[in-house]
């Protein structure tokens, strides 16, 4: 195992594709621009020059063809990573991931191991078609499993063990992180498992967030922003599967609970999340769930109108103090 | 106004590809055929007798295309295979009784009762089992292709589709994409002159075999209810795909005589269509050259050996539990990941190449 470095999230994810790339020939990367343009992002930088044509596939324009040929690819014994260019496109590519990929096992006893990258999320006026947050669309669809990691710690090996999975991982990486979050992280390959993580221990309350939420939350809730309370943050990392016990253990610790999503409030991973607590954790409950998420609008371009929809450091301090005086 | 799309007036016999085909292979041919058709009348009775859930689907009158295209495949190469094409599975290898079994939604069934009708691939034969959604499957053996090309393998891909699948964004994205990077992927289009109701006159403005060559994909367009026709064309388009010269368009013509599916009377074709093409039928027609043989092919005995194997595995597929209850809510997710395994593949050619190898 190679020395420990600091990284961004985003050279995280490069680094856990180059490493599984150069452990695992039948690894290969697949999308828009990601061949000698080294992606929109540059999450695969320098990778042509590494690996060259084949394995770093610029394709046409084609999310179901991304993918669908990703699916085929994968039950012949390849294991594809697809990158959309941007998570709002995988829309065009849905029927191939749900109706195709996620059924394939079920149906058939097919694995289909494939592992879709999806950059996600809001906070630089992408506008309607370039914020979103889907996870929620994959988490209705059985045979997905569907990840959100918020360190760079767990973006490579999450992203190492979804590439390992024999079955169809969709990958939510949060553009906000990319830059902005830096952290240690191991050399060579390691694998992160698919659960949760108590980002920081408390015991008055607990919030509950996956992906860029989770550094939100922790901005949100220091002790002196709350008047020494004691509030814990936990990272979901996997929402399907969803780690159920860690978060029912986390609401006995606490007994209040915000379940916080930067995704549309309707069906959200946050919603599940509640309904989990108030189907089995109701006796541990010392208040009402309270729920933070973006409300029932497309993400809307201008500063003004997007900080006014999407959840803020503000907007969750707000909620953990009402609820810490419930 | 509806013109309805006439038979070609070839004469019986008249595709010559004997050279390629033993008469075992022909006979092999017309045995896949019948398998298909008697299975599928068979279904047909215990889906009358309520034996078979959900609804019906058969490929009656379409038969030469799947059994054709599918003997022209090596065991090593992979199929997609759709549902009107159960002679693609005989001729792959699926058992009879698990055909059955699969229609009854019993626990034998290729998919245990998972999914009904032909949505089925046997994964150790080399086959994916289709979604509804047409053409998805496109896309799927362009992605098997495109494996088969990553790793320098001398194997290709193949898929069914049909008219109404010519009208969906997959089947731009696939063609494009096959040619783009020049697969060895062949896509089957069965023509059948109808997409539930919908006539081909309404389906599309430009021919498909013209939009194929549009993209850069070779087209040709076949006699569907001749299958050595069909068998030669998909050869040829496999010989093309292993040479490096990318994807086939192949337009098998051909008629579809039952409705949609059980439900359907199908009111909406003229009478006379269905008349000329059952003059055409693709069974008789390949009996008739198997008659016509120097050597004269006993028709009537296959016909009675294959009705005997119906007649067998229907008492095999009855005797066939249901799934039990308890297990509907597994195996969504996989603990390993096993590649497709390689499938039957009983034309003489086959053998040939591998004693020159």
């Amino acid at each position: 195992m190679s020395a420990r470095s600091t990284m961004t999230y985003l050279q995280a994810i490069s680094d856990g594709l180059r490493e599984e790339m150069r452990a695992d020939e039948r690894v290969f990367v697949m999308g828009e621009d990601v061949g000698v343009f080294g992606g929109a992002f540059k999450v695969t930088d320098g990778f042509f020059d590494e690996f060259g044509a084949d394995r770093v596939m610029d394709t046409p324009l084609a999310e179901a063809g991304i993918v669908g040929t990703a699916v085929g690819a994968a039950v012949v014994g390849m294991r594809p990573v697809c990158e959309m260019q941007f998570a709002d496109f995988v829309a065009c590519g849905f029927d191939q991931l749900v109706n195709v990929a996620g059924k394939m096992h079920y149906r058939q006893g097919l694995a289909v191991p494939i592992t879709v990258r999806l950059p996600s999320g809001g906070g630089f006026s992408g506008g309607p078609f370039h914020s979103q947050n889907p996870e929620a669309w994959f988490m209705h669809a059985p045979g997905l499993k569907v990840v959100a990691p918020s360190t760079p710690e767990d973006a490579k090996g999450m992203l190492i063990k979804g590439i390992r999975d024999p079955n169809p991982v969709v990958y939510l990486e949060h553009k906000h992180l990319y830059r902005r979050v830096k952290g240690e992280v191991a050399g060579g390959t390691y694998e992160t498992d698919f659960c949760a993580r108590v980002a920081r221990a408390g015991s008055d309350l607990t919030v509950i967030a996956y992906g860029a939420m989770v550094h939100t939350a922790l901005e949100a809730t220091t002790p002196e922003a709350l008047d020494g309370a004691s509030v814990e943050v936990l990272d979901l990392r996997s929402l399907v599967p969803l780690d159920e016990q860690a978060i029912l253990a986390s609401v006995r610790r606490c007994s209040k609970v915000v379940v916080l999503d930067e995704a549309n409030a309707t069906c959200a991973a946050g919603a599940q999340v509640a309904a989990l607590i108030a189907e089995r954790g109701f006796e541990d409950l010392d208040g009402p769930i309270v729920r933070v998420a973006a409300p029932d609008v497309p993400i809307p371009f201008s500063p003004p109108l997007e900080q006014a929809v999407l959840p803020g450091v503000e907007r969750v301090r707000e909620a953990c103090r009402d609820l810490l005086a419930y | 106004m509806a013109t309805t799309v006439q038979p070609a007036a070839a004469a019986d016999g008249a595709s010559d590809v004997s050279g390629r085909l033993s008469r075992a292979d022909r006979v092999e041919l017309l045995r896949a055929m019948l398998s298909m058709r008697l299975l599928e009348e068979r279904a047909m009775s215990l889906y009358r007798q309520g034996r078979v859930p959900g609804s019906f689907y058969d490929g009656y009158g379409q038969e030469a295309v799947s059994a054709g295209a599918a003997f022209a495949m090596a065991a090593e190469d992979r199929l997609c295979i759709l549902h009107r094409d159960l002679a693609a599975h005989v001729v792959r290898g699926v058992e009879p009784a698990r055909i059955l079994a699969q229609y009854m939604g019993r626990a034998t069934g290729v998919t245990g009762g998972r999914d009904g009708n032909v949505h089925f691939g046997d994964k150790d034969l080399g086959c994916v089992g289709m979604v509804s959604m047409l053409p998805d499957m496109m896309l799927v053996a362009a992605g098997m292709a495109m494996a088969f090309k990553l790793r320098g393998e001398a194997r290709a891909a193949l898929t069914f589709f049909g008219d109404g699948s010519t009208s969906r964004g997959d089947f731009h994205e696939a063609l494009n994409w096959a040619a783009v990077q020049r697969l060895p992927v062949i896509f089957v289009l069965e023509n059948n002159q109808y997409a539930y109701s919908t006539p081909t006159e309404l389906q599309y403005a430009v021919d498909p075999i013209e939009r194929a060559r549009a993209y850069g994909v070779a087209g040709e367009s076949v006699d569907g209810n001749d299958v050595e026709a069909v068998f030669e064309a998909t050869r040829a388009a496999r010989e093309r795909a292993l040479a490096g010269g990318g994807p086939t368009l192949i337009e098998a013509v051909t008629m579809r005589m039952h409705g949609h599916a059980a439900h359907d009377d199908m009111r909406y074709v003229p009478a006379e269509q269905l008349a000329a093409w059952r003059e055409r039928d693709p069974v008789e027609l390949q009996e008739r050259r198997l008659r016509a043989l120097a050597e004269p092919v006993d028709v009537a005995a296959l016909r009675a050996e294959v009705q005997a194997e119906v007649d067998a595995a229907t008492e095999v597929a009855l005797a066939a539990p249901m799934p039990d209850p308890a297990t509907a809510l597994e195996g969504v997710f996989a603990e390993e990941a096993v590649p497709l395994g390689d499938g039957r593949a009983p034309w003489s050619g086959f053998a040939r190449e591998g004693a020159r190898r």
